[in-house]
């Protein structure tokens, strides 16, 4: 140990060091941080306030005038709209049909089960800018995969325009991101299974129950904390498919699929409706808008998951 | 009674799972085929012959050799840039009393929560005016600093929070230093950490398409593949067994790595779920 009145500048004290490395280590994240996280959220919410085409002097001040624009857009409600539409409709294939896989899979005598586990994860790390341009042609028309199959087995007589009509897009759009992101799903209620303890299973049977009572007596009440969990992740994930939806549709035909995300990328980046420049203060007052309902909603749905979690653990220990 | 059940079980799973993975069959399968024989015998899942000349129009002709090296350097980079910057921080979080970093910790936390708006606009900006644009190594410093990095800090202070100091102190006493002392002892404590972040950047990085996309609307050699597959539709419409090699490229890589890591994956995302 150095003595204290040993240190000057260049000696600097066991202490001293430490702290320098400290900070040394810990600069490179905080200037990634600072410029490409913080800073660019703080712009983008000053964009909000300015009449600015994403390029050239911000200088254009209009206060609140884009967040009233965008309140006023019917078709920005809309695109809201056809988001609430995706959400409901994809959270309510994948969930429950997640739940049902989960549990025939969970089995530790099951042969093949990490087999089936994979083959049904492995659309969950596809790109989804590459899902989006395979969908097109598995749901082509012609020669698309879903109609030559269906028409095979003489499901149906002519094909189906799935991508090609507005109501069928849509639908078409919530199979595919149920399709892609259902694997996760599966992997969480997996983990909600295994954390059953199994004794609680075999006090059942002892008690004489059969499957479908234990399923519903015993594993389902111990579920329902956790599923409710991945229903608010679910949910949230469900606002987030710009890359598989602009791959995919480019929010067509015509607005059919436009979901907010692609809304406000029209608007960033190309002319929006009518011709004319980009609008990025526009743009960046429907994010910040649509970011807030989200948020709004996360809280929400956090607060029940924290309410539940509370009144479970009064039950566990009175 | 036992066999009858799990036969029921695979009766079920086997036909399920197959078509489910079906597309991705599809898609290989459809790599291999002429653009006559696709249009005819599209379900047929082994061609007539083996059609290598699509990998060939893709990789020569659409110029997907330049955005396969592209995606590899660009996520090379991303990793060893996350893991590096990420476990140091990290590990000063973990070990290092400074002041505000009761602070620093909770807008690492809000950032994951708040409002993203339109970033892509302020990172263009940031990029141009270092010089950067129409770069590779503008792609790679977009890419490698998105806010998902937070997660690795978290990870890494965790982790390191664990460890108990002792280990430290017994290297101190050796004579190693702040530096040494990371390297040595904590980093090798740190690899189940170091798999994940790596894994994660790797997979996140390499299917990134909305920075990259915008990032190189006016250089389209810097695209990586996830940008040049959706170009390549937009150029060659008609050629369906074109795009089906381009596809089979971009995504082969994702797809074995998570076959060869998929434990760490998805224990990884099972654990998460718990917490």
């Amino acid at each position: 140990m150095k003595s204290k009145n040993a240190r000057n500048t260049f000696n600097l004290t066991r202490k001293q060091k430490h702290k320098f490395w400290g900070i040394a280590f810990l600069l490179p994240f905080l200037i990634v941080f600072f410029s490409f996280t913080v800073y660019p959220v703080l712009m983008s919410h000053i964009y909000a306030f300015f009449d600015w085409p994403g390029y050239g002097p911000l200088d254009d001040f209009v206060g609140l005038e884009n967040f009233i624009n965008v309140f006023n857009d019917p078709l920005f409600w809309r695109a809201l709209g056809r988001s609430g539409l995706f959400m409901v409709g994809s959270v309510s294939i994948q969930v429950p049909f997640a739940l049902l896989i989960a549990i025939l899979l969970n089995n530790k005598y099951l042969k093949g089960r990490y087999a089936y586990r994979t083959m049904i994860f492995i659309p969950v790390v596809m790109t989804s800018a590459v899902v989006g341009v395979l969908m097109r042609s598995v749901f082509a028309v012609h020669n698309g995969l879903v109609n030559s199959f269906l028409e095979f087995f003489g499901v149906i007589q002519s094909p189906i325009n799935w991508l090609g009509v507005g109501r069928n897009a849509m639908l078409t759009v919530i199979i595919v991101a149920s399709w892609k992101w259902m694997g996760i799903k599966m992997i969480y209620w997996l983990a909600g299974l295994q954390s059953v303890p199994e004794e609680l299973y075999d006090a059942a049977e002892v008690d004489g129950a059969n499957k479908l009572q234990v399923f519903r007596y015993v594993t389902l009440p111990l579920l329902i904390p956790i599923g409710i969990v991945i229903l608010l992740i679910s949910i949230i994930d469900s606002l987030q498919v710009f890359d598989l939806l602009y791959t995919l549709t480019r929010g067509g035909p015509g607005l059919s699929t436009e979901v907010i995300e692609v809304y406000i990328y029209r608007y960033a980046f190309t002319s929006g409706f009518g011709g004319g420049m980009p609008q990025m203060g526009y743009a960046s007052a429907a994010a910040v808008f649509f970011g807030l309902l989200a948020i709004v909603i996360s809280l929400t749905l956090s607060m029940i998951v924290k309410k539940y979690r509370i009144s479970d653990e009064k039950e566990v220990r009175p | 009674m036992n066999l009858k059940k799990f036969s029921l079980k695979h009766l079920i799973l086997l036909p399920f799972s197959i078509i489910w993975i079906f597309p991705l069959i599809w898609m290989i399968s459809s790599s291999f085929k002429t653009n006559p024989e696709f249009l005819t015998e599209p379900l047929k899942v082994i061609p007539n012959q083996f059609a290598v000349e699509n990998y060939y129009r893709a990789w020569e002709v659409a110029n997907f050799s330049r955005y396969f090296i592209n995606s590899v350097v660009i996520t090379t980079s991303a990793v060893l840039i996350a893991l590096t910057v990420t476990a140091m921080a990290g590990y000063a979080i973990s070990r290092v009393d400074f002041r505000g970093k009761r602070l620093l910790i909770i807008l690492m936390v809000a950032s994951l929560f708040i409002p993203k708006g339109y970033v892509v606009i302020p990172i263009y900006n940031i990029i141009k005016s270092i010089g950067l644009l129409d770069s590779l190594l503008g792609v790679i410093v977009a890419t490698s600093t998105t806010t998902t990095n937070v997660i690795f800090v978290l990870l890494f202070m965790a982790h390191f929070n664990s460890i108990p100091r002792d280990l430290e102190e017994a290297a101190e006493l050796d004579g190693a230093g702040f530096v040494k002392r990371f390297f040595y002892v904590m980093l090798p404590l740190a690899k189940p950490i170091i798999a994940t972040v790596a894994i994660m950047r790797f997979m996140w990085t390499w299917n990134s398409f909305f920075i990259p996309l915008v990032l190189t609307l006016s250089a389209p050699q810097l695209r990586p593949l996830t940008v040049g597959i959706y170009s390549f539709i937009g150029e060659y419409s008609t050629d369906w067994t074109g795009m089906a090699a381009a596809a089979t490229i971009s995504v082969a890589p994702v797809i074995v790595v998570f076959l060869a890591m998929q434990r760490f994956f998805i224990e990884g995302l099972a654990g998460a779920i718990k917490q």
